[in-house]
């Protein structure tokens, strides 16, 4: 009941969009639906959360024993919150952004909801695939018909390679339906037990699609520039939550069903996600174009996720499963803040800008929460999440090199600090140049969404606990079926 | 039987239609109606009501797969006559005469669907190519049209030799026409005789849709051709002959063992590189439409190559897919007045529910998921996953996908992102929503495919 009401309600709404003309009144539309879509998923958190709210399950292609099978597992709700949580601020914190046909860019925006929805709750592989491409097609369209100079190159390549992926992924499935005798479902595949080179195969082949997707060094190349082509409201999208596919993909759909292949491969994948780590913070610390600094921070953020959970533990599951949520609105309110520069100033370059606490005061104090949260300072939910990963990556019982990876990885901190603070430093601090000087403070929805993420950040820093004891059930999952405490 | 008939006597109506009237709408209208009879008399031996009782001694079986191919084949036709009959009778002045053709045609289809004995099978290819060397030069004053009919008429009249020759050979071997081999006598030491002639057989159909490294023709042939009739042969012709060649090898397997997917599977190989890289270098959409038709067939080859109850389901999805997504972007190419990509520059703009079926087509085509092409190249894969082997030859077919979306994309880009005018000829309501009925079946497909594979049982 409420996983079809969160596909359908975006899904309809999405469509319907294309009808209206009004730019304004499809803006105001899509607000509405994706507030109506965060209350029926508060409400499945909260007075429907029982099984049979929670779950949908019907035939779908006979044929092929393929089910319209959804759930709300621990995970997907925490996946499903950040994703109607972040749209309608998306939507909101954009607001003075104007588009050439507007209702088909938020149009496209729901449809990519409904996808993104579709992903976290599929418990069928054939299902998940079908959502899977979903998402990625009104992306397509609204990074190449609303972005920058070069978008048609550049999203062409961000296409092909998640396109290459997934077809990868396809054969996977494919090779898993016959290894499982004619299912799709999650729950038969958790069951399996197949040969080691079995296992080795549909690793790999699954393996590309989630790389692709986080992405993970050295399959990165395609998200520095698709982040800066794309509008900022599409690359929150790509960012926030997008990314989180990836990760979810590796939790739900490799690690607990190739556990094997996963504990054999550990060690390359995390050396791979330790050096994309590295690789992604000292290029940050060279650029000039703020969002390919924060594209690149975001690497770099989520080569962290992948490092915990190919050197997994249990205190190393939940950190990835609560910084999931974490990054999620950290890097929503980091594209917030440069939507707002981008908008003011016309520009994006670090060394153009300067001086702006002077002038915009409300602006500095939020954005240095959240750039605090950035670099996991304590206090902010990043800490939390950052913590709980290297602790997990240090104790790791599946992997000899638990202590070199987690120093590795707090380098990283470091750097990311380094990016960071010279982010805000520049451009809030320092004389004002001629750009600057009339530069007047943000606009109240700004405040409103920024303030929302800031109170989101800061509670979560204090009191993680809710949202923790909603992945405690999957993240022993998934280790009892690796053979791991 | 229905079908077969049918399609003869109705193809002879057009004929005369064409001496009593010159009045295009009613040649049209005539047109139509027959194929929606035609439709309706195959959906009725479908359903099991026969009009016609005929001993045909076994030379044709009508199966379940063969009949539900005649349904598709003629849905489609309908469609292709409903999107595109104006632009038949535009191509020159004997327009009831293109359709008596284009009824032969589906006659010849109907038979090859069907067949049980290598005569039929000859006679239905013919059948099939005869009429389609007439209407590939039917536009008599343009040199490249008849260019393209004497190089289809001489390559087809070679791999016709090929054919007999073949045919010969396994009538020496086995000592009858018949491809059931309940019927055949193995006759020790002329097994040679019969993998040879397999082996010509195999040849001459692989010329017939196009398959590397007999392809040759394809390009000049489908770019000659009047752009109507090109979507024609493109789509239902090459799936017909496709439905054929999955006939014939049904019991090539068990008569000469697994080694036949070798040969496939290097054929298959090279289609899916010529067909995909060719098609990127294109600057006709027309040409990149008929490159493109030869990488399609590299994935129907897999019927053939993998053999099981997924490809026989596969190759249905792919005939219906492949059929309404290349029917509807032929019948908006032939409304364009430029036929590069730069003629589709801005369309969005001018058309914008042109561009907004034509990307839901190119989508198909690429095998994305929602529309049926998607279930089309699953099928084919995961029967090609199933035979356990040669895991190399899909991940090689996928990569060739991922190329073929490059190229699609070019046009979704031209359409959409790239300013122009994106000219058309006028367009009547009618078309427009015709277009968004092939779409509708497209997504509807790619969500249900059942819809269409429970025919295929019940």
């Amino acid at each position: 009941m409420v996983p079809v009401l969160l596909i359908l309600i975006p899904l309809l709404t999405g469509v319907a969009l294309f009808a209206i003309r009004q730019e304004a009144t499809a803006k105001s539309i899509a607000l509405f639906s994706t507030l109506v879509s965060l209350a029926v998923m508060l409400a499945g958190m909260s007075v429907w959360n029982d099984a049979a709210h929670l779950s949908f399950n019907q035939p779908w292609i006979g044929a092929l024993n393929s089910r319209f099978h959804f759930e709300l597992d621990g995970m997907s709700q925490l996946l499903c919150l950040l994703t109607t949580f972040a749209f309608p601020l998306i939507i909101y914190s954009t607001w003075n952004n104007s588009y050439v046909d507007g209702n088909r860019f938020f149009g496209l925006m729901l449809l990519s909801q409904a996808g993104l929805l579709g992903v976290f709750m599929a418990m069928d592989a054939m299902l998940f695939y079908f959502f899977w491409e979903l998402a990625l097609i009104p992306l397509y369209f609204l990074c190449s018909r609303w972005g920058g100079e070069k978008r048609v190159q550049v999203t062409i390549k961000f296409f092909i390679y998640t396109f290459v992926g997934s077809l990868f992924m396809l054969i996977g499935l494919i090779l898993l339906y016959f290894k499982s005798g004619g299912s799709f479902a999650w729950a038969d595949y958790v069951k399996l037990t197949l040969s080691a080179r079995e296992e080795m195969t549909i690793f790999i082949l699954l393996v590309v699609a989630f790389a692709v997707k986080m992405p993970l060094f050295p399959f990165h190349t395609w998200q520095p520039d698709t982040y800066e082509q794309s509008p900022t409201a599409v690359t929150m999208i790509l960012s926030a939550i997008m990314a989180k596919m990836g990760v979810f993909g590796l939790l739900r759909w490799l690690a607990p069903v190739v556990p094997a292949a996963t504990y054999q491969w550990g060690d390359n994948f995390a050396t791979l996600a330790v050096v994309g780590m590295l690789y992604a913070s000292f290029v940050a610390i060279k650029q000039d174009d703020l969002k390919r600094l924060v594209a690149w921070s975001s690497i770099a953020h989520i080569g962290l996720m992948i490092l915990a959970l190919f050197a997994p533990s249990y205190s190393g599951i939940q950190g990835i499963m609560i910084q999931m949520f974490n990054h999620g609105i950290n890097i929503l309110g980091m594209w917030i803040v440069v939507n707002v520069i981008e908008q003011q100033f016309g520009t994006r370059k670090i060394s153009e800008l300067g001086g702006l606490a002077q002038k915009a005061p409300v602006l500095t104090i939020l954005m240095l929460i959240v750039a605090l949260a950035n670099i996991a300072m304590p206090l902010t939910n990043a800490f939390i999440g950052e913590f709980m990963m290297f602790n997990g990556i240090w104790g790791s019982t599946a992997t000899k090199f638990g202590m070199i990876y987690a120093l590795a990885g707090i380098i990283t901190i470091i750097l990311s600090a380094v990016y960071t603070l010279r982010m805000v430093q520049n451009v809030f601090y320092g004389p004002t140049n001629e750009r600057t000087a009339n530069a007047t403070d943000i606009r109240l929805n700004v405040q409103i969404a920024l303030a929302i993420l800031v109170v989101g950040i800061v509670l979560i820093g204090i009191y993680p606990k809710p949202i923790l004891s909603m992945t405690t059930e999957i993240s022993q999952q998934i280790l009892d079926r690796m053979n791991l405490k | 039987m229905n079908a077969i008939i049918l399609s003869a006597i109705l193809g002879v109506v057009l004929m005369f239609t064409g001496i009593f009237t010159t009045n295009k709408s009613t040649i049209r209208a005539v047109a139509v109606g027959g194929m929606l009879l035609l439709l309706l008399a195959n959906i009725a031996e479908l359903r099991g009501m026969q009009f016609f009782d005929i001993n045909t001694r076994g030379m044709l079986v009508f199966s379940k797969l063969g009949l539900l191919f005649n349904s598709i084949a003629f849905g489609a036709t309908l469609l292709y006559f409903l999107l595109s009959a104006r632009d038949v009778l535009e191509v020159g002045e004997n327009g009831a005469d293109y359709f008596a053709l284009i009824f032969f045609i589906l006659c010849g289809v109907s038979i090859v669907s069907s067949f049980n004995s290598l005569l039929l099978l000859f006679l239905g290819i013919e059948i099939i190519s005869i009429p389609l060397y007439i209407l590939t030069g039917s536009d008599k004053r343009n040199l490249k049209s008849n260019e393209a009919s004497l190089k289809y008429f001489l390559m087809g009249a070679f791999s016709t030799g090929i054919m007999l020759m073949g045919i010969v050979l396994m009538y020496g071997a086995r000592a009858t026409f018949s491809i059931d081999p309940t019927l055949q006598i193995a006759n020790a030491g002329r097994d040679v005789w019969y993998t040879s002639g397999l082996m010509l057989l195999f040849i001459s159909m692989a010329f017939k849709v196009s398959a590397a490294p007999f392809h040759f023709w394809t390009p000049d042939v489908y770019d000659g051709a009047p752009t109507v009739f090109t979507s024609f042969m493109a789509t239902i012709v090459k799936a017909a002959v496709f439905i054929a060649f999955v006939r014939l090898f049904e019991f090539s397997y068990s008569n000469s063992g697994y080694d036949w997917r070798l040969i496939v599977s290097v054929v298959i190989a090279a289609t899916l590189l010529i067909g995909n890289i060719t098609a990127i270098f294109q600057q006709s959409v027309k040409r990149m439409l008929a490159y493109s038709s030869i990488a399609q067939a590299g994935f129907m080859l897999f019927a053939l190559f993998s053999y099981n109850a997924l490809s026989k389901e596969g190759i249905i999805l792919y005939s219906l897919g492949y059929s309404l997504a290349t029917i509807g972007v032929f019948a908006v190419l032939i409304k364009m007045k430029d036929y590069t990509f730069e003629g589709f520059n801005g369309l969005a703009r001018t058309q914008p529910v042109l561009a907004a079926t034509t990307t839901i087509f190119l989508l198909s085509l690429a095998g994305i998921p929602m529309t049926i092409g998607f279930f089309a190249k699953y099928f084919m894969l995961a029967s090609a996953v199933k035979t356990g082997t040669y895991l190399w030859l899909v991940i090689l077919a996928i990569i060739c996908a991922a190329i073929s979306v490059y190229y699609y994309f070019r046009v979704i880009q031209a359409m959409y992102f790239k300013e122009g005018a994106g000219e058309t000829v006028a367009i009547s309501s009618v078309f427009r929503w015709l277009l968004i009925l092939v779409a509708g079946l497209i997504i509807l497909f790619g969500i249900f495919p059942n819809m269409i594979l429970n025919y295929l049982y019940f």
